[in-house]
């Protein structure tokens, strides 16, 4: 015999746009931006905190998604990289550089260091290269070998 | 002109897309497919007695539960043995889900499809397997010794027992001036790309068919697999591989046990089932590679020039041989490197173990053969009292082609067709400083740092075939569609093979799309692994624009009354040479290539009936052409291509705690002309980066239960950003005489002799012989202990300087 799992209406805003949504409650945050809102440019590449693939800007600061509960993130802002830019046409400054630079090869992780660059940009606008380069120390890249992620 | 595209750094097409989250890899695919969780064995060796799934069956949003016995007819037979080989004594396969017996931890039992993947993996929690124990083999030592078996067709554990030889090598050896034997060790680790595997099956049950997409290396591979052993036929089943989040090698071997799986249970509930594999299934199921014990018999002259090798390896190839003998093969075959061995001998054996399977890892074999013969080399030179580089020079390769005279994992003799190794060495040694490294070291001595110089040289074989095969179809809009087998997982095959298509093609590189790795498209493919995407398809689809190109000068000169032999196509307008005023669209080549009966646009009209003269002589399609600017073309060729590349590092170790730091890494790269040297450059500076975790961090810990320890990215160390060094490159670009493009295949080439180089650098500035790899702080400290106390042999060069422990002056040379 199983118990119902309980669920939970959740009232979420994503790049600035308030979703509704009715999941269990064990539910993580990466799951229901991907499978429930339908943003799967956030990644998921271990479920255990440690790539940083699922990173997203919660009230600002970059989080792993895959370790917050979705009913966790009730009352904060929520940005994906689709929030920092979904039009392929017009990518923001940072997915811009990405581009530029040749910063990304299968492209997998790359969501995560965006938001994760995104965030550090905002509190340092002028970073050194050792300073870039530990900014984005917590993130695994498997294809580029960081180079050209963290040159300038 | 339009400018020439190959050779230019394009930006990459792929990466608007990617950069801005519309990328579609597996696991964003088949929204509301059912979700499928696995039940692993959590033991290394064991019969299986009995399953109860009684108690997942009800669970709620649980839809069905399989195990062997739910396999139907072929699916549930043991999985392939993709390739076979004369080597293999006691070929063995998994099944799908385990029959009776399990052979490693993670080896999947049972399937569970549920409605959502938390549920699956709770009632998957709730199946119990009752086991009788088995006693489990890990290592190769173990393996070897055959106290404990395997599997019972192989009473010693040998898979695969091999010979390869050239000339008379023991007798070259004994009569050599100088002999040196070598042991040495390399261990687990494993591709680990980011996005794990992945597979969604969908079956149409209005016409009866499957669709698949993986996250695989071979769409067209598991297509062929997936129909025989679903017992389909092949036109009933088509594969895709979407956006593939890297694979580096573990993603070529199919069917995985799970593609099948989930495919029959997709057709037998006729709903669509996805399974994403999560990081511990990757850890504990998918596949690993590069340990080997190998030991070294080398006779040499007073300058250090080989005139014989004799080598003998044992590869541990985990539970099951699959993907065949692959990998040891690659390190057989490329051990000789880029030097000129009068007479070699190599013998392996490929040993079952209770582990994770064993299959290709990027660099496939060759790491391993580099480590032998770069470490034989530098044990040369300090056995002598030469430079190390000179050594190498002295052995090199100077005449091409330079056929091996070893059998490659093609089927067809080795052969370096192309090179220049002395002038790489000479770029090598002004990029990294070498002759300036000596006063280097003793400034940094005098500061009491301790610095050491690595160096290594590789060849490696790349573009292996049969074949790849291109299709690229000019629209009448002039959008250039172009299609080619084998799959992408990062390596920029939507630029790199425009480049191609548009400078053949004489169309801006914007007009062109490329699409790989759906067997929809283009059925004939054998896949992306080997360095061989850019040689294989790149050359492919280079043959394939000629003949659309060959055919559009065709029909334009027709209505341009000219010859072809006068016409160019540039910035997509076909015209007189010279001549910009008479030129048409391709797009409107493309109209009159397709007689049309029914005008669907304005620039069909063109093609209509009564919008052209008839041709009173012939039917408007003439016998041996076909409608359409539509064209397919293969590119099959004698034989890979042997890139080559030389690597140099400096490090520095702490005196007292060990710790490494590479300083400086430096790459002189030949892969012939390249497409796009962005892209070349990217490719050697992740495959580095793959090198050095394999070199200082990355190892599978498996304790002597077969357990793996380490089984996430907590415990098993990948290089972040803080350890990687600046890789800094040159290039040579020798030409392959093998393909119409006259490029080597660049995918590996930094992998592959990167824990030669650091074990070089790191034996330099420690002093003494470093035969093993990888070497973390504790070991080295540990071996630094056993060096203290006469264990492990100083090195001459070292013995000789004045700041190191009392030289051990003991010597395994012979004369």
């Amino acid at each position: 015999m199983t118990v119902a799992e309980p669920h939970t209406t959740l009232r979420l805003n994503v790049n600035g746009i308030s979703h509704t949504v009715e999941v269990p409650d064990r539910r993580l945050l990466s799951d229901v931006l991907r499978h429930d809102l339908g943003l799967t440019g956030t990644h998921v590449g271990c479920e255990h905190g440690v790539c940083g693939a699922c990173t997203v800007r919660f009230d600002g600061a970059p989080v792993r998604s895959c370790l917050v509960f979705a009913a966790s993130a009730q009352g904060h802002e929520i940005t994906t990289v689709e929030g920092i830019g979904r039009d392929p046409e017009h990518p923001s400054d940072v997915q811009q550089a990405f581009i530029d630079c040749h910063g990304l090869q299968c492209g997998f992780c790359t969501p995560g260091f965006i938001t994760t660059i995104d965030a550090f940009l905002d509190e340092n606008p002028n970073p050194s290269e050792d300073e870039a380069r530990e900014a984005v120390s917590g993130n695994l890249c498997r294809c580029t070998g960081y180079q050209n992620i963290v040159e300038p | 002109m339009t400018t020439r595209m190959f050779g230019q750094k394009v930006a990459r097409r792929e990466d608007p897309r990617l950069v801005t989250g519309n990328g579609r890899y597996l696991d964003d695919l088949g929204a509301g497919a059912l979700a499928a969780a696995f039940v692993r064995s959590p033991h290394a060796h064991a019969d299986i007695v009995d399953i109860d799934v009684s108690g997942a069956i009800d669970v709620e949003g649980v839809i069905a539960v399989w195990t062997h016995e739910d396999l139907p007819g072929q699916a549930a037979e043991r999985l392939p043995m993709l390739l076979p080989h004369p080597s293999i004594v006691a070929p063995m396969t998994g099944f799908a889900l385990a029959k009776d017996h399990v052979n490693f931890v993670g080896e999947p039992i049972a399937m569970v499809i549920a409605e959502d993947r938390y549920v699956a993996e709770d009632a998957a929690g709730r199946i119990e397997v009752d086991y009788e124990f088995l006693p489990p083999v890990v290592g190769v030592r173990q393996a070897r010794a055959a106290e404990r078996t395997v599997h019972e067709c192989a009473p010693d554990n040998v898979a695969a027992h091999y010979v390869q030889e050239v000339g008379e090598a023991p007798a070259s050896i004994d009569a050599a001036a100088h002999v040196l034997e070598l042991e040495l060790d390399i261990e687990r680790s494993a591709c680990m790309p980011m996005e794990g595997k992945g597979v969604l099956a969908q079956w149409n049950t209005d016409d009866e068919s499957l669709l698949v997409h993986s996250s695989t290396q071979t769409s067209t591979g598991l297509r062929a697999a997936l129909a025989a052993k679903l017992e389909v036929p092949l036109t009933k089943v088509e594969v895709i591989a979407p956006d593939v989040g890297g694979a580096f090698g573990v993603k070529i071997n199919h069917p995985w046990p799970e593609e099948l799986a989930v495919a029959c249970a997709a057709r037998a509930l006729r709903v669509p089932v996805k399974w994403t594999e999560d990081r511990r299934e990757h850890f504990i199921s998918s596949a690993h590679e590069r340990a080997q014990v190998q030991h070294v018999r080398v006779g040499f002259d007073d300058d250090g020039r080989i005139l014989g090798l004799d080598v003998k390896f044992w590869h541990d190839n985990g539970a099951y041989l699959p993907y065949g003998v692959i990998v040891p093969l690659n390190t057989s075959t490329h051990v000789m490197g880029p030097y000129a061995v009068p007479a070699y001998r190599c013998e392996y054996w490929s040993l079952y173990t209770n582990t994770v399977i064993v299959t290709p890892y990027r660099g496939a074999g060759r790491a391993h053969a580099v480590f032998m013969m770069e470490r034989t080399m530098d044990a040369i030179a300090d056995r002598l009292g030469l430079d190390r580089a000179e050594v190498r020079l002295n052995n090199f390769v100077r005449e091409f082609p330079h056929p091996m005279g070893v059998v490659m994992q093609d089927g067809a003799e080795g052969c370096i067709d192309s090179g220049d190794f002395v002038t790489s060495m000479a770029k090598l040694k002004a990029l990294v400083g070498w002759d300036e490294f000596r006063e280097y070291r003793e400034r940094a001595r005098a500061e009491g740092r301790r610095v050491g110089l690595g160096i290594g040289c590789y060849i490696e074989s790349t573009g292996a075939g049969p074949y790849e095969g291109g299709h690229i179809e000019v629209e009448t809009s002039g959008r250039v569609n172009v299609w080619t087998g084998l799959t992408t997982q990062g390596q920029a095959h939507a630029t790199v093979f425009a480049q191609i298509v548009a400078d053949e093609l004489g169309v801006p590189m914007e007009d062109v799309h490329v699409i790989t790795g759906d067997t929809r498209k283009m059925p004939y493919s054998v896949g992306t692994w080997g360095s061989r995407g850019g040689v294989m398809a790149g050359n492919a689809l280079h043959l394939t624009a000629k003949k659309v190109k060959a055919k559009a000068l065709r029909i334009a000169a027709e209505a341009l009354e000219a010859s072809p032999e006068d016409l160019e196509i540039v910035d997509g307008m076909v015209g007189v040479k010279g001549d910009p005023s008479s030129a048409m669209p391709l797009a409107a080549v493309s109209v009159l290539s397709n007689p049309l009966r029914y005008a669907f646009d304005e620039s069909a009209k063109a093609a209509t009936q009564f919008a052209r003269p008839a041709k009173m002589d012939a039917p408007p399609v003439a016998p041996g052409d076909e409608p359409g600017l539509d064209e397919q073309d293969f590119f099959s060729p004698m034989r890979s291509t042997v890139a080559n590349g030389m690597h140099a590092a400096i490090v520095e170790i702490d005196p007292e705690t060990a710790d490494i730091s590479v300083l400086r890494y430096c790459v002189v790269h030949d892969c012939g002309p390249m497409i796009n040297p962005m892209v070349v450059e990217g490719q050697v500076h992740g495959g580095v980066a793959q090198g050095i975790g394999g070199a200082l961090y990355e190892r599978m810990a498996y304790d002597s239960d077969g357990q793996l320890l380490n089984a996430s990215f907590m415990d098993f160390l990948m290089p972040f950003a803080s350890e990687v060094p600046t890789v800094e490159t040159d290039h040579l670009e020798s030409p392959s005489p093998l393909n119409p493009l006259g490029i080597k295949g660049a995918g590996e080439a930094g992998t592959i002799p990167t824990a030669a180089v650091i074990a070089s650098a790191i034996e330099d500035a420690e002093g003494f012989e470093i035969r093993q790899m990888p070497l973390d702080p504790s070991t080295l400290w540990e071996l630094r202990r056993h060096s203290a106390n006469g264990e492990i042999d100083r090195l001459r060069r070292s013995a000789q300087q004045t700041d190191g422990p009392a030289a051990n002056e003991t010597t395994r040379t012979s004369a």
